[in-house]
């Protein structure tokens, strides 16, 4: 059985991507170079196809309420047209994913999950759904989705001309610009409507726009058109997980899986302990309250060296303590730059470790997150 | 279109090979540097190390992916080219010139006859 492929595949083609394996999904790694990319988001516009990303839709009276018992963050504090950063844990409090939730309307919830844990997801969800005794229904509506990520300080000067017009459900705005942090709002398109939130995976400011194929296609189209006074270029994966890493945004697999719990990758905030019982809800209170084992932490080469990579060993006080999670050189900084797990004993900033590259260490140093601060 | 000159010899792993008398050097191919696209870090070997032709004794770092370089032939590395370690985009911009790793004296130059013709590499590459 071949790669899937987006409905933005052939445009990739065309634009001449360097394609990859991506869980699956034949996807474009980068378009031009990696750095290039990467740096039209820092100081324009970068445009990203994410419609291998996985959608779940939820709807009934007791929606909020579900929801709230599988997810970590409080889903209460929504109102219509605002979404949240949260995860899902298994029960105990080991990570299943990672995944902005969104209240469309009462009782209409959107969640936009990994591409690469839709199965897992859908099969937990499925499975939590049949023990709830509510007003549910959860669809898995990742083939009916497209979408696109558009990235940059520029973006805002330029993305209401893409999809002109106010939104018509979720937030009412009269324009997208006008679309606060974390705000969706339903958008009339004339190849097909679009959800769009003001979010992303970049540090950037920027948005996340959700349609059928058709209307994917078009709004990409327009924003390539649109933001070329701009700069806009396409970017591909390479540049989605160097823009990420510098910001320490976690990549499921990575940072997070289902031995690892939130408070142990450093995204403690988005657990509600006081909202009420939760899958996991034990054992991260109990992290919260005693500590844990290990801890997220990110780091800056000091010595010259190799980037870091993910796995590299990470030493401490001349003993292999943890292993790197993620890694790179920045394009933005121009170091090596990475995250790790680590004995909670070496997590403060300015402690100094090593990584182990190729059977030699070179010295780094924890640093506070974000590592790079966008401006 | 891929830059290939014609007084180099290949091998199937995209290093090159120029030999003047019984040292060469070795660097990868303008195919090469494009596939990997933005070098970060070049790790050279020792000098004075012993190597079979075959055998792994560089590293070429994208931003993306490490690379492992490998010798095209046998012998004792005797020189090694420092600027590409403090400017690894030499290898982007001058793959067979500035962008040079390490000279090579060859201790088996038939292990010369192994190795690629210009015309066999673009063919390898899809030229």
């Amino acid at each position: 059985m071949g790669l899937k492929r987006t409905a933005l595949f052939s445009t990739h083609q065309k634009l001449g991507a360097k394609l990859i394996d991506f869980g699956g999904w034949e996807m474009p790694v980068q378009y031009t170079s990696i750095t290039d990319e990467h740096l039209a988001v820092r100081n324009a516009a970068g445009i990203f196809d994410i419609s291998h990303m996985g959608e779940v839709t939820l709807s009934g009276a007791d929606a909020e309420k579900f929801l709230n018992f599988v997810l970590t963050n409080d889903i209460r504090k929504l109102v219509p047209g605002e979404g949240q950063y949260t995860l899902m844990c298994n029960e105990r409090g080991g990570v299943i994913d990672d995944l902005y939730a969104y209240k469309l309307s009462d009782g209409v919830y959107f969640l936009i999950i990994n591409a690469s844990r839709i199965e897992p997801d859908v099969a937990w969800l499925k499975s939590q759904a049949a023990k709830f005794s509510g007003e549910l229904i959860l669809t898995d509506a990742s083939h009916q989705y497209a979408a696109v990520a558009v990235q940059g300080p520029r973006v805002k000067e330029f993305i209401d001309a893409c999809i002109p017009g106010g939104s018509n459900c979720a937030m009412r705005v009269a324009r997208v610009t006008d679309l606060k942090k974390n705000q969706i709002g339903g958008f009339p398109f004339e190849h097909g409507d679009v959800l769009i939130s003001r979010t992303g995976y970049t540090g950037e400011d920027g948005f996340e726009i959700v349609g059928s194929d058709e209307a994917i296609q078009h709004v990409w189209k327009n924003v390539l058109e649109i933001g070329k006074p701009f700069g806009i270029k396409p970017c591909g994966l390479g540049a989605r997980d160097t823009l990420r890493t510098e910001v320490c945004y976690p990549l499921y697999g990575h940072e997070l899986d289902e031995e690892t719990t939130p408070i142990e990758a450093g995204v403690g905030f988005f657990v509600s302990l006081d909202k009420g019982e939760f899958n996991g809800h034990s054992v991260l209170a109990e992290q919260k309250a005693n500590g844990v084992k290990k801890k997220l932490v990110a780091f800056k080469m000091t010595d010259k060296s190799a980037p870091p990579r993910p796995h590299y060993p990470i030493w401490a006080n001349g003993v292999s303590v943890g292993e790197v999670t993620s890694g790179t050189q920045s394009p933005s900084l121009n170091v090596g730059i990475g995250m790790g797990f680590v004995p909670p004993e070496f997590a403060k900033p300015d402690t100094k470790i090593e990584i182990e590259i190729r059977g030699k260490r070179f010295a780094a140093v924890v640093v506070q997150k974000p590592i790079y601060k966008v401006r | 279109m891929s830059n290939i000159p014609s007084d180099l010899k290949y091998a199937k792993s995209h290093e090159w090979i120029r030999v003047s008398g019984d040292t060469a050097t070795v660097g990868i191919s303008d195919h090469a540097q494009a596939e990997l696209t933005d070098i970060v870090f070049v790790e050279l070997p020792a000098a004075g190390r012993q190597v079979k032709a075959g055998e792994a004794c560089a590293v070429v770092e994208s931003v993306k992916t490490a690379s492992d370089i490998y010798s095209p032939v046998s012998g004792e590395i005797v020189a090694l080219n420092k600027p590409v370690t403090d400017n690894p985009a030499l290898v982007n911009t001058e793959p067979y010139a500035g962008g040079w790793f390490f000279k090579i004296k060859l201790s088996n130059p038939a292990e010369l006859n192994a190795l690629l013709s210009p015309e066999d590499y673009k063919k390898q590459i899809g030229g």
